[in-house]
C-alpha cells in the first residue's frame, strides 16, 4: 500500500496535468524524460539486479517503434494495441537474446547486445514497406475524448507506463525472483549450486526489460509523427538507459528512476540552451564521472551522507 | 541479384585487401581485449581520434603514414595512462568491477565521439596523398593504391607485432600475464606494468589504423559505432588473443562483407560483422583459434 497509493497518486496527477492548461512544451520534453524512465528502469532489471550490461536498448526501443509503424500503417490500431504488441515482440526478441547469448557473462553479452541493435537496424533499412533508409512520415490520427492535444496524450500514456514499469521492477525486485538475480549477479555457480534455476531467472529478465523497452519505444513514432532507422536505432537510447540506472544507482528501482529524471531533464535544459550534440557529452562525462568517483551512484551517495550525520 | 565469376573474382580480391585492412584496424584490440581481457570498447572511437590527428597533421602537409607513425609515440602514453587510470579505479577494486569497467569505456567512446563533433563537425573528412585516388590496372581489374598500401601496412603490423610477442622477453611477459598472472606474480615480475606496456602497444597501433582509416575512406565522429562490431567480430572469431588468427579471422569477414557488398548491395554489409559476430558468440565463443 505504501508503493500503491503514491503510484496510483502519480498516474492521477500526470493525467490531470494533460487535461490543464499548461504549455504544449511542457509535455514535449516531459515525454522523453519519461521514456528515461521506462527504459532505464527496463535495463537496471537485467544490468543492476542480474549484472548483465545490456548496450542492446536501441534494438528493442527501435523495434518496438517499428512494430508500432506497421501495425499503424497495416491496420490502424489504436495506440494501446500498438504498445502491447511491440512490447510482445520485442519480449520476444528479448527471449531470443538471451536464449543465445546469456551462456555469455561481461563483455562478450554486451557486444552480443550491440550486434542486435545493428542487425535490426539493417533489417529495417532495407525494409521498403516501413520506409527503408528515408523513413516514413505518419499522420497522427484523431487525438481520443479527454485530451486535447495528442501530445498530451502521449504524456499520459507514458506516464502511465513509467509508473507500471517500476512496479514491475519493484515486484522483481522484492519477489523471489530479485533475490536469485542478486544471487547470480555475485556468483553464477554458487547461485547454480544453492539451487537458483539461473538460465530461468536470466531469461525472464530479459524477457521482461526488453517487453518493456519495446514499450517505450511504440509511442515515438506517433510523438515525431515520424519514424526513421538512424535515430530509432541510435546507440544514444542505449548509453542514455545505462547511464541513467548507473548515475541513479543500481540496487534498488528508484535509483534508474532518481536518475533518469536528473539526466533527463538535464538533457532537455541542454537541448534547449546549447545544442543536441552537448548533450550527449553531458551523459558520458556523468557516466564516466559516476562509474569512477561513486560506484553506487546518486543511491549510494544519499545513503553515505544519511550514515555520516546519523 | 546478378552473378558471374568475374564478380565472384572482383569480390574476393577486394575482400582479400579489404580483409587486411580490418586485422590491422583489430589488432591493438587483439592485445587490449584478447591478451589482456580489458572491456575495451572505446577502442575503434581511440582508432577515429588517431584518424582525425592524422588529419590535422595531413592539414600541415604531412604524408598520412608518415602522421600515422608520428602518431603512435603519444598514443601509447596515452593508452599507459588509460590502462593505469583504469587499473586504479576498477580492476583493483575487484568485484562488479566489469560492469563499471564496461560503462566507463562506453562513457569515454562516447565522449571522444561528441569531442570531435564539436571539434570537426560531422562531415566526412578525408586526406590528401600521392597514393590516394591513383589505381593499379591489372587487366580488367583496378584495384585501389590506397587499398593496397593499407593491406601492406596491415601485413607489417600484424608482421611485427606477433615477432613482438613470440620473440622478445617484454613480448613473452606479455603472454605470460595473458595465460597466468599470479604465477608471474611469483616470478617476481610485475603483472600491471607489464599490462601498461601492453595496453600502450595497443594503443600505438590503433593510431597507425587510424591513419590507414582515413587513407582507405572518408571518416565522421561515428564511423566508430560500425567498428565497434567489425573490430569485436575478429577478435572474437579469431579467438581471444591470437595475432595470427586475427589475420585469419579478418580475411573471412573482408571477404564475407566484399562478396555481400557485391552482390547483395551496400545496405546490407554493415550487418555482416554483427551478424558473424553474433553467430561466433552464440555457437563457437572460443572461435576459430582459441586457446
Amino acid at each position: 500500500m505504501k508503493f500503491w497509493i503514491p503510484a496510483a497518486v502519480l498516474v492521477l496527477a500526470a493525467i490531470g496535468l494533460a487535461l490543464s492548461p499548461v504549455n504544449e512544451y511542457f509535455f514535449y520534453a516531459s515525454y522523453i524524460v519519461l521514456t528515461f524512465v521506462v527504459l532505464a528502469t527496463a535495463w537496471n532489471i537485467l544490468g543492476g539486479y542480474a549484472g548483465y550490461v545490456n548496450f542492446g536498448t536501441a534494438a528493442f526501443f527501435g523495434l518496438g517503434a517499428y512494430t508500432a509503424t506497421v501495425l499503424f500503417k497495416w491496420l490502424g490500431a489504436p495506440l494501446v494495441v500498438q504498445i502491447a504488441v511491440a512490447a510482445a515482440v520485442c519480449g520476444l526478441l528479448g527471449f531470443g537474446v538471451g536464449l543465445l547469448t546469456l551462456r555469455l557473462r561481461g563483455i562478450f553479452f554486451a557486444i552480443a547486445t550491440v550486434a542486435v541493435i545493428f542487425i535490426m537496424e539493417t533489417l529495417m533499412i532495407n525494409w521498403r514497406y516501413v520506409g527503408g533508409a528515408t523513413g516514413l512520415q505518419l499522420l497522427r490520427p484523431e487525438v481520443m475524448a479527454p485530451f486535447e492535444t495528442y501530445t498530451r496524450m502521449l504524456f499520459a500514456a507514458m506516464a502511465a507506463m513509467a509508473v507500471g514499469a517500476v512496479a514491475l521492477a519493484r515486484w522483481v525486485q522484492v519477489s523471489w525472483i530479485g533475490r536469485g538475480l542478486r544471487a547470480l549477479r555475485d556468483s553464477e555457480e554458487a547461485a547454480e549450486c544453492a539451487g537458483v534455476p539461473t538460465l530461468k531467472l536470466k531469461l525472464f529478465a530479459c524477457t521482461l526489460s526488453g517487453a518493456l523497452m519495446g514499450a517505450a519505444g511504440a509511442p515515438m513514432p506517433m510523438y515525431l509523427s515520424f519514424v526513421e532507422p538512424v535515430s530509432s536505432f541510435n546507440l544514444t537510447w542505449s548509453v542514455n538507459a545505462l547511464a541513467a540506472a548507473m548515475i541513479g544507482g543500481t540496487v534498488h528501482w528508484l535509483g534508474p528512476v532518481i536518475g533518469a529524471v536528473l539526466l533527463g531533464t538535464l538533457q532537455q535544459v541542454v537541448t534547449v540552451t546549447i545544442s543536441n550534440e552537448v548533450n550527449v557529452l553531458v551523459v558520458g562525462v556523468l557516466l564516466v564521472l559516476f562509474v569512477v568517483v561513486a560506484p553506487e551512484g546518486v543511491l549510494g551517495l544519499i545513503k553515505r551522507w544519511l550514515h555520516y550525520f546519523r | 541479384m546478378f552473378f558471374s565469376l568475374d564478380l565472384l573474382f572482383e569480390a574476393l580480391m577486394f575482400g582479400v585487401l579489404l580483409g587486411c585492412f580490418y586485422a590491422a584496424v583489430s589488432i591493438g584490440l587483439s592485445v587490449s581485449f584478447g591478451l589482456l581481457d580489458v572491456p575495451h570498447v572505446a577502442h575503434p572511437a581511440i582508432m577515429v581520434f588517431g584518424s582525425y590527428c592524422t588529419y590535422l597533421l595531413a592539414s600541415y602537409g604531412w604524408d598520412p603514414l608518415v602522421a600515422g607513425t608520428v602518431l603512435m609515440a603519444p598514443f601509447f602514453l596515452l593508452g599507459m595512462l588509460v590502462y593505469r587510470f583504469y587499473y586504479e579505479t576498477f580492476e583493483k577494486r575487484g568485484t562488479e568491477a566489469g560492469v563499471r569497467g564496461l560503462a566507463f569505456f562506453f562513457g569515454i567512446a562516447f565522449i571522444i565521439e561528441v569531442g570531435l563533433i564539436l571539434g570537426f563537425g560531422v562531415d566526412q573528412r578525408t586526406v590528401n596523398a600521392p597514393y590516394i585516388g591513383e589505381s593499379l590496372r591489372l587487366g580488367d581489374y583496378r584495384i585501389p593504391h590506397r587499398m593496397l598500401v593499407a593491406f601492406g601496412v596491415a601485413l607489417v603490423l600484424t608482421f611485427v607485432l606477433t615477432l613482438y610477442l613470440s620473440k622478445t622477453f617484454t613480448g613473452r611477459a606479455i603472454k605470460a600475464v595473458a595465460q597466468d598472472e599470479p604465477a608471474l606474480r611469483l616470478m617476481g615480475a610485475n603483472p600491471v606494468r607489464i599490462k601498461q606496456w601492453a595496453f600502450g602497444i595497443a594503443t600505438a597501433a590503433s593510431a597507425l589504423a587510424g591513419a590507414m582509416l582515413i587513407i582507405v575512406g572518408p571518416v565522421e565522429p561515428a564511423l566508430d559505432r560500425l567498428y565497434i562490431g567489425r573490430t569485436f567480430a575478429i577478435v572474437v572469431l579469431a579467438g581471444l588473443g591470437s595475432m595470427t588468427g586475427t589475420l585469419a579471422a579478418g580475411l573471412i569477414l573482408g571477404i564475407a562483407e566484399s562478396i555481400v557488398l557485391m552482390f547483395f548491395g551496400a545496405s546490407w554489409a554493415p550487418a555482416v560483422a554483427f551478424g558473424i559476430l553474433l553467430l561466433v558468440l552464440g555457437v563457437r565463443p572460443q572461435g576459430l583459434f582459441g586457446r
